[in-house]
């Protein structure tokens, strides 16, 4: 696989040796010279020096022949405009982004970038799962789709403590794929009964999130 | 005509006074609060400081009543991202975008956003100026 790594930080360094490590063919650009000797001095001659955003650096990279851009700079903007101009102008079928405004996932997604990380969702999911709250956490999002993978924990005197799945009032369109307690996964059937804390792993469709919640929390 | 200027630089306050002069009710939109000065203390337009690549921010600014959108920060790329988010996200039927450098006129075309390049534009009123001629080269 040849990937392209736009940004040479910390997170694109050490995502470009991750994968030359894998075995993967790699190229890292960033704009700032320092930085690209390091680079050079740690990995080979693997860096280019310039800006990701401009189509005729990109072509230079051979971005027309690249499986995959990812864009690690540390600006969203950048790093939105870098995506964009791989997949319109070079056709390369799968973009990364790398986003610190969570709510930056809905626009990127909207405005035709693959796939999006946010290392601020992520410590706050970490944080939501230790905390009770009645909230889904997101896990995953199946790519090119709106089904998600939600995580609910009950509280320790939920309202469903004793429900059998099959009475559970689920929305359409859900569907829980393991029941974890006490931190032993149990895959369920119809006949599986809840318990309060348990953690509940779900399929569902994005738009179906908060009738699940309130399925999960309020007893449908 | 309501417009939202996000940047309030020198262009950003310049437009934006032109346009509360000609009567349209404008928005201006800038991280820095002390950049509002440029304004004047007689401008009758709004301000909001904040962020205009920021979703609630731009909704708080009312992009969804908005007729039109300028996007004149100092940063080419935030101004794309701002601007595509006018258009294609809130169809603002009127969007246009500053940028500085002449190499990503091409993106801009590409992701179907009207752009105004101030370097292009300078260097060829100065050329029409020097030679007496209009520059034969395109915007």
């Amino acid at each position: 696989m040849y990937a392209i790594v736009a940004g040479g930080g910390k997170v694109g360094f050490y995502l470009a040796r991750e994968l030359i490590g894998q075995g993967h063919e790699v190229l890292v650009i960033e704009k700032d010279g320092a930085r690209v000797e390091a680079i050079a001095n740690d990995l080979g001659n693997v860096v280019l020096k310039g800006n990701a955003d401009e189509a005729s650096l990109l072509a230079d990279a051979g971005a027309n022949r690249a499986d995959v851009v990812c864009a690690v700079t540390g600006d969203d903007e950048d790093n939105l405009v870098i995506c964009q101009v791989a997949k319109r102008r070079f056709n390369v079928p799968r973009t990364v982004a790398r986003i610190s405004n969570p709510a930056n996932e809905r626009i990127f997604r909207l405005l035709g970038i693959d796939a999006t990380v946010s290392s601020t969702e992520i410590i706050l999911s970490v944080i939501e799962q230790e905390i009770p709250s009645q909230s889904l956490v997101p896990l995953l999002r199946l790519r090119h789709t709106d089904v998600e993978v939600v995580d609910a924990r009950l509280p320790s005197d939920s309202p469903l403590d004793g429900t059998a799945l099959r009475d559970l009032r689920l929305p359409a369109e859900s569907l829980v794929a393991i029941v974890i307690r006490n931190g032993e996964p149990i895959f369920p059937g119809g006949s599986t009964t809840l318990r309060s804390g348990d953690e509940i792993i779900t399929l569902t469709r994005t738009a179906h999130e908060e009738a699940l919640r309130k399925a999960f929390f309020l007893g449908g | 005509m309501y417009v939202i200027i996000i940047g309030c630089g020198r262009v950003g306050a310049r437009l934006a006074t032109m346009l509360v002069n000609a009567g349209h009710d404008v928005m201006v939109l800038d991280l820095s609060p002390t950049s509002f000065d440029r304004l004047g203390s007689e401008f009758a337009g709004q301000t909001m400081v904040g962020n205009g690549i920021d979703l609630d921010v731009l909704i708080r600014a009312g992009i969804e009543r908005a007729q039109a959108f300028a996007a004149v920060t100092q940063g080419d790329n935030r101004n794309i991202m701002a601007a595509q988010i006018a258009k294609h996200i809130y169809n603002v039927p009127n969007v246009v975008t500053r940028i500085y450098d002449p190499m990503r006129q091409d993106t801009f075309k590409a992701l179907g956003l009207d752009a105004i390049s101030p370097t292009v534009i300078g260097a060829q009123v100065f050329y029409s100026m020097l030679t007496g001629e209009e520059s034969r080269e395109n915007v």
